[in-house]
């Protein structure tokens, strides 16, 4: 009996209404909070930091982001990686033109120039849904990026179209080592994760949860369509406008267009649909599994002792997230957080199983 | 929940008047001026063989369909068009004849959404979840606790509602709508598809909602048993005309009404 419900006795309902409800849960977050800021730093070296945390901390942000319009609100994107440029460039230029910003600030506006610009492509969700939709976000992704291509002001006119940031300093602090970076983006994913957690349990996340199920009835029980998608598409494009800016700031350094195309929003949506469509942290399981199974496929050759050349690796790659993605569609679209439930589910009955 | 009488509308006034009103859909003519009221605090059913024009009337009462010609007072205000969330917002709530749900939420946020409107923390309130906000949602929480021991739904409050049985659904679906605190609900054939028993249950929660809380019921319904039992008054449709109108035991004995439901067989 390691997870156990039962002699918890919920005196109230604001307790009932805490996040982590069951104690073990909240001990859960104690201690994947201690291993993050604490237990991480001991052990990780460079590789580590650069290639798994750092990135799978920024992508769950945008993992989140989607979710909330996608898995929540059930309005497919296909414009995540439009929308990351977006908050990149107007990080970018935030930066630039206004010299001494304070980092937390430049970071936050660009969320907020993500979401104004998410706001106006979410305009056509008001008047299609399903697959109109998705080509229409598709048409703002190829936008996007077109216009970050073409328009030279946004990157300062750099012959190369590639444009590279500054040192960032924060309250005097350079956060310029890899460790400093992941602790900076790690504050960022708690605060953000827990804000989202927050939305989606009040208010908020019952509307576009009702949204996604059954519009009509959300509006007989007086949601606006109007608001409640809005507000998904805008809190959705700010948290990607902000994993954007981390992405290009803190993982990349110097970017082209090119960081944020298609292939960024495709990645990002099967985060969501592996990880768990609708769930909080099954946009960090997506975005660990999609980050670590290609690292995982690389050493594998070397631990086997079989040679594959990369173009191999790289397929099997393919096929492996293309079976997790069909398996996950058909058999559990609630993906890992799904799974993880039900696993929690029978531990807590465990050893009786019933 | 509180005893929810109209605002300015006294006990046995007309809180709700349909006038003359006419809705087609290119060649079927589903409503042809229709005329009826419901008064404040009784349970007026509306019956009528099928594809009678009944679940369009609903439509036309809260907004989703918006009818050719006639009119519409509601505590008042008269009107030929408006959305179905004004229409929330004016106090009117319902039910539909197959059931529309959130299939992916659990029945407490189902019931929960139900009270939306009458919540207004902002958005920087509900991240912070904190004081004000925490106290709005246990506070709304607890209402909606209420509502789930009255209905006798408190074993599936964690249980997504696409899960339940057909019968269970049809109760949380009324459990939201009763979380509205509505002055008007409607109910599109709340026991279609029940058995006995789980009629028996749902008649009860009609009869001790219109009783104990004062809410006004205008109820779609095909077993006449039911009908007779529960209304006050009952308005007869037939292929999108109003044949009758009056006391269950009037109607009952009109020949025009006894010819409509004979020609099609019940
Ligand atoms: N959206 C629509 N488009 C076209 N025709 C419609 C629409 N809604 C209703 N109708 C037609 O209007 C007529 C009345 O339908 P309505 O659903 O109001 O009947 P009803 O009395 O509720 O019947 P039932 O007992 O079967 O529920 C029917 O002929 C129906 O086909
Ligand atoms: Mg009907």
């Amino acid at each position: 009996m390691l997870y156990r419900e039962a002699g918890q006795f919920k005196t109230s309902y604001s307790a009932d209404q805490a996040i982590f409800s069951i104690a073990q849960d909240r001990w859960f977050v104690m201690i994947v909070l201690l291993l993050g800021f604490v237990g991480v730093p001991l052990v990780a070296n460079q590789y580590l930091y650069t290639e798994v945390f750092i990135p799978v901390l920024i992508l769950s942000i945008a993992a989140i982001g989607l979710n909330i319009l996608t898995g929540y609100c059930g309005q497919v994107s296909l414009g995540t990686g439009g929308f990351m440029a977006v908050g990149a460039y107007a990080a970018y230029n935030l930066a630039l033109r206004i010299p001494d910003m304070n980092f937390i600030l430049v970071f936050a506006l660009s969320g907020v120039v993500a979401m104004l610009v998410g706001v106006l492509f979410g305009l056509p969700s008001l008047r299609i849904k399903g697959f109109y939709l998705a080509v229409a976000t598709l048409a703002a992704q190829f936008f996007l990026e077109w216009a970050f291509a073409r328009v030279k002001w946004f990157t300062n006119y750099a012959p190369s179209g590639s444009v590279a940031v500054g040192k960032i300093e924060l309250f005097g602090f350079a956060i310029d080592t890899p460790d400093r970076k992941y602790l900076f983006v790690l504050a960022l994913v708690v605060v953000m994760a827990l804000a989202a957690k927050n939305m989606v349990r009040g208010r908020l996340g019952r509307s576009w949860m009702a949204m996604r199920d059954m519009d009509i009835a959300a509006e007989i029980i007086g949601i606006r369509p109007l608001n409640a998608k809005l507000s998904a598409f805008a809190v959705s494009s700010f948290y990607i406008g902000v994993a954007g800016a981390l992405w290009g700031f803190l993982r990349l350094g110097s970017w082209e267009p090119l960081a944020f195309d298609i292939n960024r929003s495709f990645q990002v949506l099967f985060m969501i649909i592996i990880g768990g469509l609708g769930s909080i942290l099954g946009s960090f399981l997506g975005a660990a599994f999609i980050i670590l199974v290609p690292i995982f496929l690389n050493q594998l050759p070397h631990l086997l002792g079989i040679p594959l050349s990369t173009a191999a690796v790289s397929h099997i790659e393919f096929m492996v997230f293309g079976a997790m993605i069909v398996f996950f569609l058909i058999v559990e679209p609630n993906g890992f957080a799904r799974l993880w439930a039900i696993a929690k589910e029978k531990l807590r009955l465990w050893p009786f199983p019933y | 929940m509180r005893a929810s009488a109209g605002q300015g509308v006294a006990a046995g006034d007309i809180v709700l008047s349909v006038e003359d009103v006419s809705l087609g859909f290119g060649g079927v003519q589903a409503l042809t001026g229709v005329s009826f009221d419901i008064r404040n605090g009784e349970i007026r059913a509306i019956i009528g063989p099928n594809g009678a024009g009944k679940t369009s009337m609903l439509n036309v009462i809260n907004g989703f369909y918006h009818p050719q010609s006639g009119r519409i007072t509601f505590k008042g205000k008269t009107r030929s068009k408006m959305r179905p969330y004004e229409a929330a917002r004016g106090g009117i709530a319902r039910t539909f004849q197959n059931v529309a749900l959130f299939k992916g939420m659990t029945a407490l946020d189902n019931i929960m959404a139900g009270r939306t409107l009458k919540m207004h923390r902002g958005v920087l309130w509900q991240i912070l979840r904190v004081g004000p906000a925490l106290a709005e949602e246990v506070e709304h929480r607890l209402k909606v606790e209420e509502i789930i021991d009255f209905l006798e739904i408190a074993h599936i409050r964690k249980i997504p509602v696409g899960r339940l049985p057909y019968g269970l659904q049809k109760r949380v679906e009324l459990g939201r709508a009763l979380a509205m605190e509505p002055n008007l609900l409607l109910l599109d054939e709340p026991m279609a598809g029940m058995n006995l028993e789980e009629k028996e249950d749902m008649s009860r929660f009609i009869i001790d909602v219109n009783n104990h809380f004062g809410t006004t019921i205008a109820l779609i319904e095909h077993d006449m048993g039911v009908v007779m039992d529960l209304s006050d008054r009952v308005v007869v449709l037939d292929y999108g005309r109003k044949i009758a109108d009056g006391t269950p035991d009037d109607v009952k004995r009109d020949q025009k009404v006894i010819d409509a439901y004979l020609g099609v067989g019940h």
